[in-house]
Parts: C-alpha cells; structure tokens; sequence
C-alpha cells in the first residue's frame, strides 16, 4: 500500500501576538512546528502500513526549515520526505496545484491523506481541492478507517451525522483530530530518522509553474478587550461581586 | 455578474440569496433533485429570481457527483461566483470544485463586497486573532458562507420568480455511501443561545455536567455547551454542544466557561459572546486573559455557590 501524506508546517499560533501600533499579527520570531492534525493522518498511515506494509511518503511545501519538521514525522514511521520550495504568494490554487504535479511524480499511490485542516488558516481546501484535481474520490472528516487490500472504508463526521462510506483506491482523505493518538517517536527511532532520505523538490525540477488566483491583501489583527476582573477567591463574597456585575452589565434577566 | 447559491441547508440559502443580490442583479439558486422543488419555490418567495432544479438519478450528496453537477452548471450559465453554504459538505464541496476548476476559493467567509472593482471576501484566520482579507483575480470564484453571517430577506409569496428543471447526469463516483447514523442529539442549538453555561476538562465526571445546567436552568438560559474533550473526546455530550473552532461559534450575551483551560480552538469559538465568565482553579489558566470576570476556583465549590446567589438575586 503506497500512502502519501501532505503535511504543513505551522506556526505556532499559541504564542501569536498583534502589534498594537499596527493592528497586525507578529508572525516572525514564532516557534514552527507541525500542523497537529497532520500528525494524525501520519499515525493513521503508519496503522495502515503496520496491516498491509508498503511506503509512506510525506509532502510538504515549505522553507528549508521545514527539514526539521520532516525529520519528526520521519522518526514517526514515515519512509521518504519530499520538501518543495515554494514561491512567494501562494494561494491554495498554486499550492494544490504543486501538491498534485508532485504525487504524480511519486510511484503509483493508493491512498492520500491529509489532515482535516491546519491551525492557522483552517480552510481545509487542501485534501478536497487535490482530490479534484487528481481526479480521485474524497472521504472528508474522516474520525474512523479500515483499510483493506481492495476498498476502504471510512466514517465521516459532519456534525450532526455520521456516514460510512466505502472507496476504492486510489483515493483522498482527510482526517480529524479524533482519529487517533499520533505516536511520539522514541530516541531510537529519532536517531534512525537521520538516515531517511529527504529530497528537495523545486517549482523547475516539477516543471510546474503557477499562477495565482487570489490575492491575500491585507491580514488584520483582532484585538479582544476583556475587563479581566478576576476574583482570586471563591468566598461568598467574590460571588456577590460577580453577581451584582452581571446584574450591571444587565445581563440577568 | 452571475452570483450562483446553493446550500445543503435551505435557511442558509435563504441568507445566501440575500448576499448575491447586494453582489448582483443576476443570482441563480440551485436545487439538486426534483423532490425539493418546494425548496424552490421557497427560493423564489426569499428573493431568488431564478432557480435551477437539477434533474439527476442520484438520491444523496456525494462530492465527486455533486461537484460534477456544479462543473456544468458553472459553465452552461457563465458564473462568475458561487456561493456555497459552509457546512462540511459545503466546504469539501466548493473546494473539490475549485480544484477542477483551477478556480480561487475563499472558505467561511464572513464579509463579501467589491474593492476596486473585485471580488473580495474576509475570514477570520488564526484561531480568530486576525481575519484576512482575500481577493479574487480572476472569475469564477468560489465562496463558502456559514450559516448566521448574513440576514435573509422577508420572505414575500408576491415574488415572482422562474423555475428551470434541467438534466444532468454525471459519473458515478467510485466511492458508495454504506451507513448513516444520527449523532446523538438533544436538539440544542448553542448557536441562538442567549445564556450558555460551558464546561470543559476541569468537570471530573460525565454526571457533574448537572451543576453547569442547574445554573444554566437558574440563568433561564438552560443552555449548556462545552470545549472539544467533553465532546469530541470523552463523549460526554454530543457535538451540538461543542464550541470553539472546529464546534460551534457562538455569541450569547453571556457566556460562563467552567473548568475551561482557554485553548486558542475554543476562545475561537466564544470570542463574539458578550460577557464572558471563567470559573478555573488554575489562576494562569489562559481562559481568564479573555473573560470579563473570573473566579479562581473549584467548580465544585464555585456552581453551587453561583447558582444559589444568582437565585437569590433574580428571586
């Protein structure tokens, strides 16, 4: 079973702050690390290969930082990295356009996955937009797999409703965070990633060139003004304080 | 222009069509299978001047199907944009078409106008720190909408409006749906709630979910929601309850999070409320950085008490 993963890098958001003079986000100086939902379609591609061996291969298109973050999902069980240089504005047009040049690239594959979504945009066109793009069937929010040597079966969760569907291969999915625990690779395994080949792909080795159809033109801060009056005790008496601000605020009705 | 909406939901629909015709003189609703022609005419008396009811063998949504279906109906009526209602379906719907379109997607967007003669539209990114502002360069665009973000129309039976029954079969995807279930539902709605009461890890068992309705019930509020363990992990209420990124967004007038850490997915999710209260025992808990008041507290101690005084207070 040959399983790609396509995989982001992220910044981690967590620590994100706005520049106040500019209403901007301050997105340098940010650790970087790898979008977790990502990780799950990692672990549930490592759980696949365990029942029917085969190769994982993991894309991404990212800075050369991105080594880093390759050599973790590596350490986890996958086989090969391939990183792809991207150009400067990138759309999610560009970006699964490349995604789709390079999966053709790489040996004849049966399953795709992605993660649902990253943590920074959470549009999740990536897995969907590919898969329209290679012209394969999607199972999108998938929280449950079983993987079998001629058809898939995957439940998606779409809220209020649970389908099970079935696919043959070849066939694109994303998965939820749900799906399962991804594995924290041990030392060893960290050591043994070292050796794993890593290749670098570019626009002009893909032969692929992109044309954006969207302009991101501006990224706005939003600045989130609390009263932040905190009470440091439970007495009696903090909770009549937050009672009668309520009341104040007139929100007891 | 030629604004194309379609929507699994037709209460979104109702507000998407609102939107086109502040975009457009020139909107087509679509409706997939004949047996939701009354949604069509529905359509018509919320302000859609034209519907088309696709005729097609297929009884359910399938992405690979329905996204054929949209290829040629974008190309047989020449649309510029199509607005799609972002619910899960709608989403990996509007962006498989994307991908076959080679077209520009903008996924929950919360604002859509023109800027310099463009299609613009704005979503918020960044677990709800910032929101970005994306532009179209070319046609056709795609855009996915939640549901709430804009008002419908009245809904007027004057209305006149034409109704298209068209043909299309498309391929069979080799992908077939076998089951589908129901998650359990108790028929909340976090997302009109006015008053919610939410809980997260800090509650220790499924059964104590009861102090946060009780206070909840006192609040008259009787809404009860909470952060993504309790639902997605524990299975301690069903997902209508989940709010933050990948749950519910909601805005109530108040909001009260009980043993709630704040995780940037889940402050995501109540950011808009109006007052918001955090009862954690954690005095760094990250919940407090985005309340109005907090209580530095056990939520066992703390509920009760609440509730008592707020009993007391609204007699």
């Amino acid at each position: 079973m040959n399983i790609i993963v396509c995989a982001k890098q992220v910044v981690d958001i967590s620590e994100m702050k706005i520049d106040a003079s500019t209403n901007k986000p301050i997105l340098t100086g940010l650790d970087k690390k790898v979008n977790e939902i990502d990780k799950n379609a990692v672990e549930e591609a490592i759980k696949i290969k365990d029942k029917h061996g085969g190769k994982i291969t993991v894309v991404t298109v990212g800075e050369a930082d991105a080594k880093e973050r390759m050599k973790e999902m590596l350490a986890m069980g996958a086989d090969e990295g391939i990183i792809i240089t991207p150009h400067d504005n990138m759309d999610y047009a560009s970006l699964t356009t490349i995604l789709a040049k390079a999966i053709n690239k790489i040996d004849a594959y049966d399953i795709v996955l992605c993660g649902e979504a990253s943590t920074d945009m959470f549009s999740g066109q990536v897995g969907p937009r590919l898969a329209g793009i290679l012209n394969i069937p999607q199972i999108t929010y998938v929280q449950k797999i079983q993987a079998e040597s001629d058809k898939i079966t995957a439940e998606r969760n779409i809220g209020d409703t649970i389908i099970s569907m079935e696919s043959t291969y070849p066939v694109l999915l994303t998965v939820t965070k749900e799906i399962n625990e991804p594995r924290l690779p041990s030392l060893m395994q960290i050591l043994a990633a070292a050796n794993k080949p890593i290749q670098d792909w570019t626009l002009e080795s893909l032969d692929v060139s992109v044309e954006p159809k969207i302009d991101s033109i501006d990224l706005q801060g939003i600045s989130m003004e609390r009263k932040n009056i905190i009470y440091k005790d439970d007495s009696d008496e903090s909770i009549q304080k937050l009672v009668d601000n309520l009341a104040k605020d007139g929100v007891l009705r | 222009m030629i604004v194309l909406v379609y929507s699994e939901n037709k209460n979104v629909g109702f507000e998407l069509i609102a939107k086109a015709k502040d975009l457009s003189k020139d909107i087509i609703a679509v409706v997939i299978g004949e047996k939701n022609e009354n949604i069509a005419k529905e359509y018509v008396t919320y302000g859609a001047d034209k519907v088309i009811v696709v005729k097609t063998s297929l009884d359910s949504y399938k992405a690979e199907e329905y996204a054929d279906i949209f290829k040629e109906i974008v190309s047989d009526v020449n649309a510029d944009t199509i607005l799609i209602g972002s619910d899960k379906n709608g989403k990996e719907l509007a962006s498989r078409l994307a991908g076959m379109l080679d077209a520009g997607c903008v996924i929950d967007a919360v604002k859509v106008y023109e800027k310099e003669g463009k299609l613009t539209a704005e979503r918020v990114v960044y677990s709800g720190n910032a929101i970005a502002v994306e532009q179209f360069r070319q046609k056709p665009a795609i855009i996915t909408i939640p549901s709430k973000v804009f008002d419908p129309l009245e809904q007027d039976d004057t209305r006149k409006g034409e109704i298209i029954k068209k043909d299309i079969e498309v391929k069979q995807s080799a992908s077939k749906i076998i089951n589908i279930s129901e998650t359990k539902s108790d028929g909340v709605n976090v997302e009109d709630a006015e008053i919610i009461v939410s809980c997260g890890r800090g509650f220790k068992n499924k059964d104590d979910i009861k102090y946060a309705s009780e206070l909840a019930d006192v609040l008259k509020g009787k809404t009860v929601g909470c952060s993504r363990p309790i639902a997605a992990d524990l299975k301690w209420l069903p997902d209508e309850h989940w709010i933050g990124l990948s749950g519910h967004k909601v805005k109530p007038q108040l909001y009260i999070a009980a043993g709630i850490s704040g995780q940037i997915q889940h402050i995501a999710g109540m950011r808009d409320s109006g007052v918001v209260v955090a009862i954690n025992k954690d005095p760094e808990a990250l919940i407090f950085n985005s309340a109005d008041y907090g209580i530095v507290g056990d939520l066992y101690s703390v509920l009760p008490k609440l509730t008592d005084a707020l009993k007391k207070k609204m007699g």
